[in-house]
């Protein structure tokens, strides 16, 4: 197996773990994964967390090295977190954000622009009659709102965008 | 400007280094301490979307005290554990307005707790560190200024938070209008040390760490004074002394001990 093939497999594997607090959406469709590096058998992955203080990192961190270690052709897998580069809501895949909806989150609004108000639409029904009760939710990443037409009350990613001043 | 990269190249130059340490375990502990009286509102705010939002956000404060706490790690200070948790008051560098106690009673006992000084103490926070962080960003310790760019993509919502309740507050009755009026009247003569950067201040700023002292105040002033519609007359004071130079009040050790109760129930569990 040569490098490349070996990259497409970690990646494929990526693919398969999910984050903790949000089954069927995986590390990879959030936009986690920065880097992969790949050095005869070992592997080192470089992930980009999404919130600070987010408790599920160590869970990431330790499903992701089970997952990539449970190839055969691979001696060691070491996982860090960097902040050298910085995760935003637009980092999400197309197929994260179909995923998503199926838990009943709603992905984040698309070209945010920080402060300003945002909307998203219902995942169950697609309605935008949709209003946000808190902006806080479950999870620093998620929001609580409720759907106007189906009555349902929903979570949403919350836009998180690369606001800097430098 | 000169960049330093790495906690090494930090540790190369003393001076350099007894400076950086020192901002960090300021913010470090500013957002530990802030963080540990928020997270004693849990079940006791206003209202549950307000419990909700409340511990959502010290949540993630206390996880940008560990993005802090983990630099000083990398820098050969100690495990982020037991600098959290092991380092007694006059050791820590958060100001000492910050570590003030909710109100009157307890947590397990009978606590009578005051929204009002809450209130006014997480937006003149969330304001301060909006500032700093604004600062940090541009800082010569690159690891820094990448944690500073992490944290101010999250801190907005914080901050627009808290100017929500300050705003509809001051524009709601006599007896809010009186409450709110009367914390800030106290925050003026107690918390001028959440503005200071202590007894290194000056080499804070030659090495280019974070701006200057005057910078921050008459930011964080001008933030301030846009959401507060007639903010007191009376010059900044620290009644407490500064936090910044390890100065604390016994509420600081009130809260180190509950915070610390389980941890020092056996520190060496393995979570």
């Amino acid at each position: 197996m040569n490098d490349e093939q070996k990259h497409q497999k970690v990646h494929a594997i990526l693919k398969t773990v999910d984050d903790p607090e949000l089954p069927s959406v995986s590390v990879a469709d959030l936009g986690m994964v920065h880097e992969v590096v790949v050095d005869q058998n070992k592997v080192s992955i470089t992930m980009v967390p999404t919130f600070a203080g987010c408790p599920a990192l160590d869970f990431i961190e330790k499903n992701v090295k089970h997952a990539v270690e449970n190839m055969n052709w691979v001696e060691g897998c070491q996982v860090d977190f960097s902040f050298q580069e910085k995760w935003s809501t637009d980092a999400i895949t197309d197929e994260g954000k179909e995923q998503l909806k199926k838990h009943g989150v709603s992905p984040p609004p698309e070209n945010y622009r920080p402060g300003e108000e945002w909307s998203v639409d219902c995942p169950y029904c697609g309605s935008s009659f949709t209003s946000m009760d808190n902006v806080f939710g479950p999870t620093a990443c998620r929001s609580i709102l409720y759907c106007g037409s189906c009555k349902n009350p929903f979570e949403a990613m919350k836009p998180v965008v690369d606001y800097s001043v430098v | 400007m000169k960049s330093i990269e790495t906690a090494d190249q930090a540790k190369q130059d003393t001076s350099y280094y007894q400076a950086l340490t020192e901002l960090l375990y300021q913010l470090a502990d500013d957002d530990f301490i802030i963080s540990f009286r928020g997270s004693e509102w849990l079940g006791l705010a206003p209202h549950i979307e307000e419990d909700v939002a409340f511990s959502s956000i010290t949540q993630n404060t206390m996880g940008h005290a560990f993005l802090y706490y983990q630099l000083l790690e990398e820098l050969g200070e100690g495990e982020v554990d037991v600098l959290a948790h092991e380092r007694p008051p006059e050791q820590r560098r958060n100001a000492s307005y910050f570590e003030k106690r909710n109100g009157e009673g307890s947590y397990m006992g009978e606590p009578r707790y005051d929204w009002a000084l809450t209130v006014v103490r997480q937006f003149l926070y969330e304001t301060m560190k909006k500032v700093k962080l604004e600062a940090a960003v541009k800082s010569s310790y690159q690891p820094l200024a990448n944690t500073a760019q992490k944290v101010l993509m999250e801190q907005p919502y914080h901050l627009a938070h808290w100017k929500m309740w300050m705003q509809q507050l001051q524009a709601s009755t006599e007896e809010a209008k009186t409450k709110i009026y009367s914390r800030l009247e106290e925050a003026w003569s107690e918390g001028q040390d959440i503005l200071e950067l202590g007894p290194q201040a000056q080499e804070l700023e030659h090495h280019q760490l974070i701006a200057g002292e005057d910078y921050l105040r008459n930011q964080w002033l001008k933030e301030v004074q846009a959401t507060i519609k007639t903010p007191p007359a009376s010059p900044l004071g620290k009644k407490f002394g500064s936090g910044r130079s390890g100065e604390h009040t016994p509420d600081l050790e009130q809260a180190l001990q509950t915070l610390a109760e389980v941890y020092d129930s056996d520190r060496n569990a393995v979570w």
